[in-house]
């Protein structure tokens, strides 16, 4: 490490910090897609590309939804305020990534047969969770905006955002009941949920 | 989670098998014992046609099996079919067995037989196929996560087996297990995917019908390891779970064997696992599937589009219940 840096005034880098973290981690938040949009150029995909193309858009749906919960724990964990400016950002790509997982199943699965996902949604019950889970992202997306949380006003628009719990908790079940065997990927994800309420409680109560 | 259970009323013989199809079946049954006849003669006089694992490259002396299929069934490409496999003793994603298996031995290997037969034993791969000639055969393969392909095996109508070591009157079943190896199947060494080893079986009606056989290649070479090297069940009118790999042991029975995935989850697996487009899996619909390669889903057909040859097996039986 250079000498000088300790150096620099912490203001400065403050405001390094302030101008550079959101469009680093905007950038960050779209590598998986463009991951993805490398391996199908190449033809990497494999055999099943529809199925790898889903079931990676819904690894990092169900990711990017751990991260955006993980952010607040996180601030309290560490102080750093800062990390609390990107929990909107990160909270609209586990949206994005939920949207295109579900416009994959829609689109390239199913091909807009309706009938099909009709009976799909009340039949099976992990795209019974999946599209819970969707439901209840929508109404938070919509509000993410400033004007529309100074119309709910702060109290309401926090309580609304509480659905991203039972949202996370919705798509933990979703993954857990897609599985033929062996459960040991969810129930990391459900460790790592139960852990990140544990941080915010613990943080509330003491 | 939603199981359609349809009544035994609903599943009359009629509609399981059209009655000029059933009546004519012996067209079919002849015309394979005819073949399997003359492939046994030749073997006979020609030792050459002796079924023999290569040294490398591919089989010799095979014969033209049954090849009959739709027109939308094309081959699915030899690079899909071993890159894209359920073989949950190499790991849980498609792409894992293929990156896993590299260090399994499958040969040497022997083959137990055993159970209720007059002629149980334990044999050298070489031995057990020794008698058999080989055959080509192209066969729809539809998994039950409702995807397929069109897969041409190399192997040995898996009646002649069951003939060879006379099962006695009383066996109703035959069993098959999978090698136990957990240095080098990762997936055995974890008991919470499934209970190894893995165990399959078929009625010995249905291990006798002309289209079961045990395969040991695929498009004219042995059986990579992912797709289950050395020997595998090959059962085209059933789910691909039925096709158990690499198997070790034969078992003659007079009790439904316990299969692997039926004991891991009952309501979602049975012992049949025909496929039929009216019966549902808990989780997915079975109406439609997406051949490898295709990116519209087709119509499942019944049987995998083998009832003319297999229907008569389950006339009478209520198949939403034996599914």
């Amino acid at each position: 490490m250079n000498v000088t840096a300790g150096a620099v005034p912490a203001t400065d880098i403050r405001v390094r910090v302030r101008r550079w973290l959101k469009p680093v981690v905007f950038v960050a938040c779209l590598l998986p897609l463009a991951w993805l949009a490398v391996r199908a150029a190449e033809g990497g995909l494999g055999a099943n590309p529809i199925e790898a193309t889903i079931r990676y858009l819904g690894d990092w749906a169900l990711r990017f939804i751990v991260i955006a919960l993980a952010v607040t724990p996180a601030r309290l964990l560490t102080g750093l305020n800062e990390i609390g400016r990107l929990r909107r950002m990160v909270g609209l790509f586990a949206f994005a990534y939920v949207t295109l997982h579900v416009m994959g199943y829609v689109g390239l699965d199913q091909f807009f047969n309706w009938a099909a996902i009709g009976k799909d949604i009340v039949k099976r019950v992990y795209i019974m969770f999946g599209m819970a889970a969707l439901t209840m992202l929508v109404p938070l997306a919509i509000t993410s905006t400033d004007a529309m949380a100074r119309r709910l006003g702060g109290a309401r628009w926090r309580r609304l955002h509480l659905l991203v719990y039972p949202a996370a908790i919705a798509g933990v079940i979703h993954y857990f009941e897609m599985i033929k065997a062996g459960f040991m990927q969810p129930l990391i994800y459900g460790l790592i949920l139960a852990a990140l309420f544990g941080v915010r409680l613990y943080k509330k109560w003491r | 989670m939603l199981i359609r259970q349809k009544k035994s009323s609903d599943a009359a013989s009629h509609e399981i098998t059209p009655e000029h199809v059933y009546v004519n079946r012996r067209q079919f049954i002849e015309a394979s014992g005819l073949i399997a006849g003359g492939l046994l003669a030749s073997g006979m006089a020609s030792p050459a046609a002796a079924a023999l694992m290569p040294k490398e490259g591919k089989f010799q002396g095979v014969k033209e099996g049954y090849h009959k299929l739709g027109a939308k069934d094309k081959q699915t490409p030899f690079e899909a079919v071993t890159s894209y496999n359920n073989f949950y003793e190499f790991g849980l994603d498609k792409e894992d067995p293929a990156a896993n298996a590299g260090a399994f031995k499958p040969l040497p290997w022997q083959v137990k037989v055993d159970g209720l037969c007059a002629n149980p034993g334990t044999l050298n791969f070489d031995d057990f196929l020794k008698p058999h000639t080989l055959e080509d055969r192209v066969y729809r393969h539809r998994c039950v996560e409702a995807w397929s392909m069109v897969i041409p095996w190399v192997g040995i109508p898996l009646a002649e087996l069951v003939k060879r070591f006379e099962p006695q009157g009383s066996a109703k079943y035959v069993a098959f297990e999978t090698v136990m190896r957990p240095a080098e199947m990762p997936g055995q060494r974890n008991a919470q995917i499934l209970p190894w080893p893995y165990v399959e079986g078929l009625r010995l009606d249905e291990a006798m019908n002309p289209l079961a056989m045990l395969a040991v290649g695929i498009y004219g070479v042995p059986l990579p390891n992912q797709n289950g090297a050395p020997l595998r069940l090959v059962t085209p009118w059933k789910y691909g779970f039925k096709g158990i790999k690499s198997i070790v042991r034969m078992t003659f029975t007079e009790r439904q064997p316990k299969n692997t995935w039926n004991v891991s989850n009952g309501r979602e697996y049975g012992f049949f696992a025909n496929v039929n487009p009216k019966v549902d899996h808990p989780r997915w619909s079975q109406a439609t599937e997406r051949r490898i390669g295709d990116f519209f889903r087709r119509e499942t057909l019944m049987f995998n589009g083998y009832e003319e040859e297999v229907g008569q097996l389950y006339a009478g039986m209520d198949l939403a219940k034996n599914y």
